[in-house]
């Protein structure tokens, strides 16, 4: 739809990678085109969504939620309810469907909160695949749950110390070990970023997120919602939750980004706020940057949003205004984390909880006739450690 | 003929590397300096990026402690400027895409004029995205290095017929930092090359030893050598120059003794 075929949304997206890949870039888009549109291919995967990641998952209306804030009737889109926890499965179901065809036997990933590397570990062992995950070290000390499961699944976990130590330093590290190693290897990316087609691929491969969402809300509201909200880092929930709303013009399509301690101070993961336009990991996008193009050391509480960049595609829906970008801060996400686990019974993940924290902003002040559409991507009980000694409550394990 | 092209007409080229500003900028000009005494044909300078995706261990700790020192973009144009002064050595930048376009390409490039270099390496530009940055290039006569790796197939013919410069050819899988052997058929590649560019071919990424230079000058039109050299300049910056020189002057004689 907003791309091109050189894999451009609008002047965003591209392929700024070494020449080694190049090839690598080619042979999976052709095989994208070729075996992961095909019938057979989509019957496939469709079947490991609803077997084994337990798709469809739930459209929940949050009443006691809706009761509590007083204005718009507030939906919490379930991707908490998938096997392993997140949205992640989604895009790690299909590409590793995908690098099975294509004759790959082994997958490596980068990873934030662990998310993405539990779930890449978990398609590795039930495809037989074998299975390597970049982690920033940092990232493995906050995370160390998801550490513990990635090696229980068969993954070997690789900290990353490099940089930040963190997300973005993990994805330079799995750029590079496939520059090393391509042949039998797939980068299984995490999010919609990086070179063409990995954008694409991945926001296909999450799009199952709003096609239900539709398919839901028809259902029980017999009409559109009147916003979607989703967490952003790289985007990939958000874009599965934008998707097809995109061309649905009344649907407000909110995507809330880490601010940190704030977009005024430097420890922000902010891209949309707080960055400009550059080329980086393979994309041209907006980044957080210094003047001269180094890329910023960003920080979030949150290890999932904690990259100093966003998907071309995020970045080309902000251009045209069709999406709306808020910054929400550590505080207010800890909040949201709090709220909705008392209110509602459900513990988010503390990337999730950067949009719950937005639905409580603007549900009070929308009509009661009013619909929000909340994507929860994942589950909160990898972050109930960090969380409790960020509230000073000291000796609690992960 | 490019600036560039006459560093490789007089047999084999030598082409070090050196990352501008590890430790200080100042070591970095003795350095360069010491290098070209030694035999140096074309010298690569580095400007620091924070994140560089194509960097061994070596080079990527370099970067930081350039960072960390203080180094700029701006610096380096500075440096450069200064440098241009006491030689005439062909020089290029090798740097990352981001640098660049955040700097302003035209703005780079102009400065890039005017403080003498004559080409830039940038090793997140493929051949489907330099035109990001091949225009203005061409309005200020610098040269866009095309690189070329062991998995370019089918796209070594195209790739070549439009180099300028040199061309860069990636020794191996992998990022730069130093390698006990290169196992690639580079042989197989330089032909595909030469049948469709004339212009020089150097090759690099894992050499740091005079016999592997050798052999691989012996193939092409020269070798390029980074983390061996940024390797002796942090061992110790005070005596780095004399011993840079010294290894230069080594790694010259081999790329040369092969060709007589």
């Amino acid at each position: 739809m907003s791309e091109n075929k050189k894999g451009r949304f609008g002047i965003h997206g591209g392929q700024y990678i070494p020449e080694t890949l190049m090839n690598a870039v080619i042979e999976l888009e052709e095989a994208y085109e070729r075996i992961g549109k095909s019938p057979e291919f989509k019957k496939e995967l469709s079947e490991l969504f609803n077997d084994y990641a337990g798709r469809p998952s739930r459209l929940y209306f949050a009443k006691k939620m809706t009761e509590d804030l007083g204005g718009a009737k507030i939906y919490l889109k379930r991707e908490d309810l998938n096997h392993t926890g997140a949205h992640k499965i989604n895009n790690v179901l299909g590409q590793a469907l995908l690098a099975k065809k294509m004759g790959k036997t082994r997958l490596i990933a980068e990873t934030g909160a662990g998310q993405h590397g539990v779930a890449t570990a978990t398609a590795a062992a039930l495809m037989g695949m074998e299975c390597v995950v970049f982690m920033g070290e940092e990232d493995t000390k906050r995370q160390a749950l998801n550490v513990y499961r990635m090696r229980l699944l068969g993954a070997e976990v690789v900290p990353v110390k490099t940089g930040t130590a963190t997300l973005k330093d993990a994805v330079s590290e799995a750029m590079r070990e496939w520059t090393r190693r391509i042949d039998d290897t797939h980068y299984c990316l995490g999010s919609v970023m990086g070179p063409h087609p990995f954008p694409t691929i991945v926001r296909d491969f999450q799009a199952v997120i709003s096609e239900e969402i539709k398919t839901q809300i028809m259902e029980k509201e017999g009409r559109l919602p009147d916003a979607v909200l989703a967490c952003v880092g790289g985007g990939s929930n958000a874009i599965g939750t934008f998707y097809h709303f995109i061309e649905d013009k009344d649907v407000r399509l909110i995507g809330c980004e880490a601010a940190g301690r704030g977009v005024d101070t430097f420890e922000t993961a902010a891209t949309i706020a707080t960055g400009r336009e550059g080329i980086f990991h393979g994309m041209k996008s907006y980044f957080c940057q210094d003047e001269f193009g180094q890329i910023a050391p960003v920080y979030s509480i949150s290890a999932g949003l904690d990259y100093p960049g966003i998907g071309p595609e995020h970045a080309y829906l902000h251009d045209t205004g069709r999406a709306e970008y808020v910054a929400i801060t550590d505080e207010e996400a800890v909040q949201a984390f709090e709220y909705l686990a008392k209110t509602e019974g459900i513990i988010p993940a503390i990337e999730s909880a950067h949009a719950i924290a937005h639905a409580r902003k603007i549900a009070p002040q929308m009509g009661k006739n009013q619909i929000i559409v909340v994507t929860v991507s994942g589950r909160g009980d990898k972050d109930c450690a960090a969380i409790a000694r960020y509230r000073g409550e000291e000796g609690i394990h992960e | 003929m490019s600036k560039i092209s006459q560093a490789f007409k007089n047999g084999k080229a030598f082409i070090p590397f050196i990352t501008c500003g590890d430790p200080d900028l100042e070591t970095t000009k003795k350095c360069v300096l010491e290098m070209v005494k030694a035999g140096a044909d074309l010298v690569e300078l580095g400007i620091p990026f924070s994140d560089p995706t194509a960097e061994g261990p070596v080079i990527q700790e370099a970067n930081e402690r350039a960072l960390k020192a203080g180094t700029t973009t701006d610096k380096i144009f500075e440096f450069v400027k200064d440098l241009r002064k006491e030689t005439d050595v062909p020089m290029v930048f090798m740097t990352y895409a981001n640098v660049v376009f955040s700097y302003g390409s035209e703005r780079f490039m102009k400065n890039c004029k005017e403080s003498g270099i004559d080409g830039v390496i940038l090793p997140d530009l493929p051949y489907e995205e330099k035109d990001e940055f091949l225009p203005v290039c061409h309005e200020y006569g610098i040269d866009l290095i095309s690189l070329i790796a062991p998995t370019s197939r089918d796209r070594i013919a195209m790739i070549a017929k439009e180099a300028e410069g040199f061309i860069y050819l990636v020794s191996s899988l992998g990022v730069t930092g130093m390698r006990s052997e290169i196992t690639t058929d580079l042989d197989s590649i330089v032909k595909l090359i030469r049948e469709n560019s004339s212009v020089p071919c150097a090759i690099g990424f894992g050499i740091s030893k005079p016999e592997q230079a050798a052999k691989m000058a012996a193939i092409s039109d020269g070798a390029i050598v980074g983390s061996a050299i940024i390797k002796l300049i942090n061992e110790d910056k005070d005596t780095a120059p004399e011993r840079v020189g010294e290894y230069v002057k080594q790694m010259k004689a081999a790329v040369v003794a092969k060709t007589e």
